[in-house]
This record gives structure tokens, sequence and C-alpha cells, in this order.
């Protein structure tokens, strides 16, 4: 093809339906991209953190816990085994925020690198699904690696304890999703990551029955728990990593209350996306 | 005339292999405009960071007010205003806030930098921003408050690096008016530029450099009437064509220059140079008869253009 | 004016890097947390509560007491120093790593004041008297919460604060050394990479005499452990020579860490 022939229009180079049916992967392609000059250190902090945690907390400190709750355990097991998928789910929430915050902000506000993406064929949608698919991808191979240190450790005890993958998984993608939404609307980030980190994810990690159980808790902080996607998904990963109970009802609830946070995070990402692009 | 207050002979200074700034002499008088003009990478930066007395030379002399800068560091600062290249306001304050906490920071009573920021928001024409968070500036208007601020504490010598890059025509001649009050009351100003037009608004006197060398120094007039014809033509043939008709060209005037987008011929007469042309049948697609600038002097001395 | 008070120092140890001009840098602290930093400043209050919170009752209904030697007790006593030395060290790494490096490499606010006739060991003493003034506040607010729950066993508990102030004092020296030689901010979680183990390891919510020889050893080398143990002798009243020996290896890390420090920011703004 020549220059003079595109210039004349009988070439056309770009495809624009293909854009507009693949624009999201190709945004994904990009981010992966930069993901992967840091690859090292996240797999290396995705490893190191769960067998750091499981080491301090799950074996030293759970040995002094099991010997004091005796043979009744904690939920009927070892304290690792009660604390190991909880952190499972809090390492997909953590990697999806991660993917989803950082990038949103950069992308409109660090680098801009969005409105550059918008002046291509892409759309604001598929921008937006773009950074979310990257998020699911990390949040994926965190929690497999996650995974496979629990297993290590002989933290699983069910037999379909491998299904905790997808529900740590969902879990993420819900809350990265509504992260991503906020992200998008935010015009000054430096307050954001102290509110988000101190106000935000740290009750979240300590409320929401990650190290004992949520009702152990006083009444009047267990709501904490009930909003808190770590707290339905470590639900569902403990009865599915070791078998403890929870009824059809609550079952049911658990992944309502996901996927409408996914749902509900994902619309509005895709519209402040727009609108900010459009702005 | 008296004793300079910057005195500089042989001053150098390398970075690992690299030499930024190569053997260079100069002194600067009290009350005048002193200039480094040069492309980007000429040495003008670091050779004011030494003069600011946060770098040290490798060799060679410097004395600033009497003072050598390697061992008299805060007291040299003290007298000095410094205008970086890139401006390094405090974002977590405001307006007004980065006025007053520059001023402390060189030990001013609080009393004394209160009246100074009024003083220096009304200099500045940012009276109604005094309270505005700093990241919601624009260009121009951090610009003139980064220039405030280095007045905060009545330096003898403000130095200012690049002091208009990256602003619009409007705040870069708002700026230029700042800096001639500065002049008049005599401020001593050390200005580095690449800009031409603005070597020539604002230096008494210039040093030319390029490479970490000095190529010519003198005043701006001086400089061109010793490097430079009077006037200028710039002609233009297309893209691919200049350098082939330069050279067809070269006869007709004292000097020629064949850049890739245009031709420069010297010569006392731009308009009688253009007739000729004409007359002898070529032509140009585009022409323009102006004076001769520093641009030109630049170009005479080192065979390039000041922006590349 | 500016001259005669620069000048006041001329010919005293230290002229080339030090001026003086610490109060100021204090004074800049304060307006900017009047303007914009107060949310983060308070926010810090929040982490050690919210540990106590959550183990404290949490964890102490699984595990109510714990034995330290031949006394037995409550959990939530037993943590409560351990977090009081955390969130020092957490707020004098804050301080002098994510704080300082933004200063440094995103609003350049160092070469800005050290244009002026401050030198470099001004700045470096004045971002780490900041931190200290917040290890100071965090570290009384946090002895208000746990003295009325009856957390604190011993009057000996009061000098916890000064020791919360002598910890924040060496990490924020050492921080802000490490911080000068980072590049980008992500970077950055390399601290956090050393941070997590230490607050895992350091017998923060159990002796760390569970462990095996080899990781006590390595237990001990961390300066966390002291802080902790500190901090801990302290307000559970077991006074003895180990306590001196604690705040010993802190007076070394700040004599450490200011030379460094200084060393560090004449390399980067000298050169």
């Amino acid at each position: 093809m020549s220059l003079t022939q595109i210039r004349q229009g009988s070439l056309v180079l770009v495809d624009a339906a293909r854009v507009q049916s693949r624009g999201a992967l190709y945004v994904a392609q990009a981010r992966i991209r930069q993901m992967m000059k840091w690859i090292w250190l996240i797999l290396g902090i995705a490893i190191a953190n769960p067998i750091l945690y499981l080491i301090s907390v799950g074996i030293g400190l759970g040995g002094l816990i099991d010997k004091s709750v005796g043979p009744a355990g904690v939920d009927g097991v070892k304290y690792l085994t009660f604390l190991a998928p909880a952190l499972l789910a809090q390492a997909a929430i953590q990697g999806t925020m991660d993917e989803t915050v950082f990038p949103t902000i950069e992308g409109f506000k660090w680098h801009k690198t969005f409105y550059s993406m918008n002046s291509t064929p892409l759309s604001g949608v598929q921008i937006s699904y773009g950074v979310f698919l990257t998020a699911l991808f990390r949040a994926f191979y965190t929690v497999v690696l996650y995974f496979g240190v629990m297993w290590a450790f002989g933290a699983l005890e069910s037999p379909r304890a491998w299904l905790a993958i997808p529900t740590a998984v969902f879990a993420g993608a819900s809350f990265g999703a509504l992260m991503q939404a906020l992200a998008a609307r935010l015009e000054d980030e430096n307050i954001f990551f102290v509110v988000l980190g101190r106000f935000v994810m740290m009750p979240l990690f300590m409320f929401s029955g990650t190290f004992f159980p949520l009702t152990s808790m006083p009444f009047f902080l267990q709501w904490i728990g009930w909003i808190s996607p770590l707290w339905h998904a470590t639900e569902l990963g403990r009865h599915l990593t070791y078998g403890h109970a929870i009824s059809p009802t609550m079952l049911w609830v658990h992944f309502i209350f996901l996927g409408v946070m996914l749902v509900v995070g994902l619309f509005f990402s895709a519209r402040i996306f727009t609108k900010r692009l459009a702005k | 005339m008296s004793n300079p207050l910057i005195s500089a002979r042989g001053l150098t200074k390398k970075f690992g292999d690299f030499t930024a700034v190569n053997g260079i002499d100069f002194d600067v008088y009290k009350g005048e405009s002193f200039g480094f003009l040069g492309p980007n990478g000429a040495g003008k930066s670091t050779a004011m960071r030494i003069i600011g007395a946060t770098s040290q030379r490798t060799s060679g002399t410097i004395s600033i007010l009497g003072k050598d800068p390697e061992l008299h560091g805060p007291q040299i600062r003290a007298h000095l205003g410094v205008v970086p290249q890139q401006d390094n306001l405090d974002m977590q304050l405001s307006v007004a806030e980065n006025l007053y906490i520059y001023g402390r920071y060189f030990g001013l009573s609080r009393k004394f930098v209160k009246g100074k920021v009024d003083e220096l928001l009304a200099f500045a024409q940012l009276e109604e921003k005094r309270d505005a968070k700093v990241e919601n500036l624009s260009g121009g208007m951090k610009r003139r408050l980064t220039i405030a601020r280095a007045l905060v504490s009545e330096p003898e010598i403000l130095m200012l690096d690049e002091p208009t890059t990256g602003l619009d025509p409007q705040a870069r001649h708002i700026l230029w008016d700042r800096l001639f009050r500065l002049k008049e009351q005599g401020v001593t100003l050390l200005i580095t530029t690449h800009f031409m037009d603005e070597a020539e608004q604002l230096c008494d006197r210039l040093i030319v450099m390029d490479k970490g060398s000095i190529m010519a120094e003198g005043s701006p007039a001086s400089l061109i009437k010793n490097y430079a014809t009077k006037e200028v033509l710039e002609i233009r043939f297309g893209s691919d064509r200049n350098q082939e008709m330069g050279a067809k060209l070269r006869t007709m005037c004292e000097r020629i220059e064949e850049l890739p987008d245009r031709v420069l011929m010297y010569t006392e007469d731009g308009e009688a140079l253009l007739e000729k042309i004409y007359a002898a049948d070529f032509h140009p697609k585009t022409s323009l008869v102006r004076r001769s600038s520093l641009e030109d002097v630049f170009l005479r001395l080192t065979g390039r253009t000041l922006i590349e | 004016m500016a001259v005669a008070i620069a000048e006041k120092r001329v010919g005293k140890l230290g002229e080339r890097v030090y001026s003086g001009r610490v109060p100021q840098l204090l004074e800049r602290g304060f307006i900017a947390f009047k303007s914009s930093t107060y949310m983060i400043v308070i926010s810090g209050f929040l982490e050690p509560v919210l540990y106590l919170l959550s183990f404290g009752y949490g964890i102490g209904k699984l595990l109510p007491t714990i034995t330290v030697g031949s006394e037995t007790i409550k959990y939530a006593a037993f943590i409560a120093p351990a977090l009081l030395a955390t969130s020092a060290m957490n707020g004098a790494i804050y301080d002098s790593t994510m704080n300082v490096f933004f200063k440094l490499n995103h609003d350049r606010i160092y070469h800005g004041m050290l244009a002026t006739s401050m030198g470099p060991l001004d700045v470096a003493l004045g971002e780490i008297g900041w931190a200290l003034l917040r290890g100071f506040s965090y570290a009384c607010a946090f002895m208000a919460v746990i003295a009325p729950l009856g957390l604190v066993e011993s009057v000996w508990g009061l000098l916890a604060i000064p020791a919360a102030v002598l910890i924040a004092f060496g990490f924020a020296s050492c921080g802000m050394a490490v911080t000068s030689y980072m590049k980008s901010f992500q970077q950055l979680e390399i601290v956090n990479m050393f941070l997590l183990p230490m607050f895992l390891f350091s017998g923060s919510f159990y002796p760390i005499s569970v462990f095996p020889q080899w990781l006590q050893f390595t237990v001990n080398l961390m300066p966390l452990t002291h802080a902790i143990n500190l901090v801990r002798g302290l307000c559970l009243g077991h006074i003895n020579m180990a306590l001196l020996g604690h705040a010993l290896y802190f007076v070394v890390m700040i004599v450490f860490g200011l030379i460094f420090t200084t060393k560090r920011l004449n390399a980067l703004f000298m050169k």
C-alpha cells in the first residue's frame, strides 16, 4: 500500500468496525504491556505476602489460638485453615484495586494517556473495560499463586476448594469496578489515597471477619462486614475450602451482593469515563 | 568600572566524561543585565547553578560578591534570588503562603515578610489569587509567582533560568515588563535563554554559549554588527530544492546559509537583493526581508540554529 | 537583612550545610497542615486504634491472655504497646519516604528551599523534626485511648511517649536517606517489602519465643523488635538494663541516618 493510495481514500488502513468490537482488548493489551515492566515486583509481592501472613499470623499466632480454643477449633478448624480463605479474597481485592485506581488516575491526570487513546477510534467505554480486564487478569494470577501457597501450607480441606479461586476473583472484580468508577471521578487524588487506605481498605481488612468470626465483633461494628465485599467473598471461600456452614439463602445473598456491586461499578465506570473524556 | 559582582576564570564543570562547562571567563557588574544565550545543552543552566552556589565546579575560579561558593554557599545564596527553569513552588501551600514561607527560609522576621508579601503580590499582579492553590494557577501566573518569590529577600542579584520558556506570547510580554521594572530599580539580572528576541529585549550584555564554551561576548547590537550584516533575505524554494538553489545564488551576497526549510542571504539591502534574484530569473516560492538578529549571530558562530 | 542573618553563622561548625532554620521549616509544616495535609495527619492516628479494636477485641476472644515470663496479661494489653511502637514507625516512614519522595522528585520543593540561604542539613532536620512532632502527637493520642482502658500496667508507661519519639527519629532519619536513592514511585514499594515482614515478625501479636532459634535471632536484629520491646517494657513496668540497650539501638540509627541523609542531600543538590 502506498501513502498516496491512503491519502486519496482508495485504501483504508484503520478498520473502525474492528476497533469497535475489540477495542477493550487493545486497551488491555497496552495496560498489560505497562504491567510487565513491574511484573517481577508484582509477582514477588503476590508470593511473599501470603507466605508472610500465613507463617506469622496463621502459624505463629494460630498456634497460640489453637492451644487456647482447644479441640473445638475456630469455626471447627485450625486457625490457619480459618484465616487462609480470607487472605485469598483480600489478595484479589487488593490486586484489582491497585490495577484499577492507579491506572485510572494516571490515564486521566498524571499522564493523560486516556485522552490520546480516545483520539483514536477507541471509546470511553472500551477504555474503561480495558483497564478493568487488566485488573481482572492481575487478580486472577495473584489468586492462583496465593491458592498454591495455601495448598502448600495444608490449608485446604475440601476437594472443591479450587472453586474459591473464581469466587475470590469475583469479589475482586466487584470491588475493583466500583473503585474504578470512583477514581475516574477524582480531581484531587492526594487526600483520596489516604482516605482510601486508612478509612476504607484498613477497616475492611480489619472488620470483615478476616482474622476472627464476624459474629465475635460487637453488633454495632458488624455492619462493616455486611457491606464489605471481603466478608461476602470470605464466607464463600470458607464454605468452599473447609465446608463452613452457610444456609442456601445466605449463599444467594453473597452472590447477589457481589453481582450487583459488579454491575453497578461497571455501569458507572463506563459512564464516568465517557463523560470525563468528552469534557 | 567598579569591581565585578561575579567574576569567573577558566570555570569548568564535568559530569563524568561529559564537560558541561568548558573553561569559561566572564564578569558581571552591578546593575547590569547579563545574559547567557545558547541552545539547550549549551551549559547555561550548569553555569547558573554554579553561580547559585548549588553546584560545585570541577576547576577554575569563581567569586560571587567576593566569596567562593564552595566555602560560603549559604551566605552567598542569602544575596541571590533564584528563578529555576522548572517551577518548584510549594504545591501544598497557597500563593501568599508560598511567598511568606520562602521569606522565612531566608531567616527574615514574620513582620517584614508579611509586608513584603503584599508588595510582591501587587508586583506579580496576583492579588486576586492570594489564597488560591498554586496547582490551579496558569503557567504564566506560576512563573510570575516564582519570580516574586525570588524577590522576597530583596536580593542583589536575580538569576532567571529560561524565564519565559513554555509561556504564550502575551504571558511573555507581561513577564518582560516586570523584569524591565526590576532593571530600572537597579537589580542586577542574570538571564539564560535560547530565545534571541528575549536576549535582545532584556540583556545589556551577553555571552553566546555552545557546547560548554563561549563563542562571543558583547551587547546585542555589537554582536549583530560584528557577526552579521544589516539585513537578511529569507527565501524558500520548497524543501527538496533549497540546497541546490542556495549553491547557485552563493555569489550574489556576502554570505549565504542553506537551511533545510529555507535559504538565508546576508546583505546590507535585502529588497535590492531580491530584485536582483528575480532579474536573474530565479523564482522563490516565498521571500521575506528582515533585520539581522542574534539568531543569525549564533548561526554564523556555530553553523546551527538556536532552536532545533 | 537576610544577609545579616546568614552571616551570623560564619565560622561556626557546619556553616556550609546548616544555617539554623529548623523552626522555619516546622512553620511550613504547620501552614501546610492547616491548608492541605490535615486529613493525612489525622487519619494516621486511626491506624493503631483500628488494629487495637480489631485484634484486641476480636482475637482477644479467641486468645484472652498471653504469658510473658511469669506474668499473665490481657491480650489487648500485650499488643497495645506494640501498636504504639508500630504507629511511630509507620508515621515516620510515611513522612520520610512518600512525602519526601514527592517533594523531592515531583514538586521539587527542596530545590527551591536550597536556593535560599538554607543548607541540606536544615532541610533534613526540618523534615525529620516534623515527623517527630507527628510521632509525639500520635503517641500522646494513643496513650489517651489505651490508658483509660486499663491497658497500661505501670506509670513507667508515661515514658513510652518519649520512647515513641526516639523510635520515630531513628526511622525518619534513615528513611530519608533511603528515599534519596528512589527513582520511581514503584521503587517505594521496596520500602513496604521491608516493613511488612518486620511488622509481622517482630513480636507485635505474640511473643517471638514461639519461633525457632534462627528466626528469633534474625528478628532480634530488626529495629521494630527493639522498638516494641522498649515500649512494651515501659508499659508493663518491666524495667531493666535491656531497655537501655533497645534505646541505644535507636540512638545509633539516628546518628547514622543523619550523617547519611546530609551526605545524600549534598550529593543530590550540590552536584
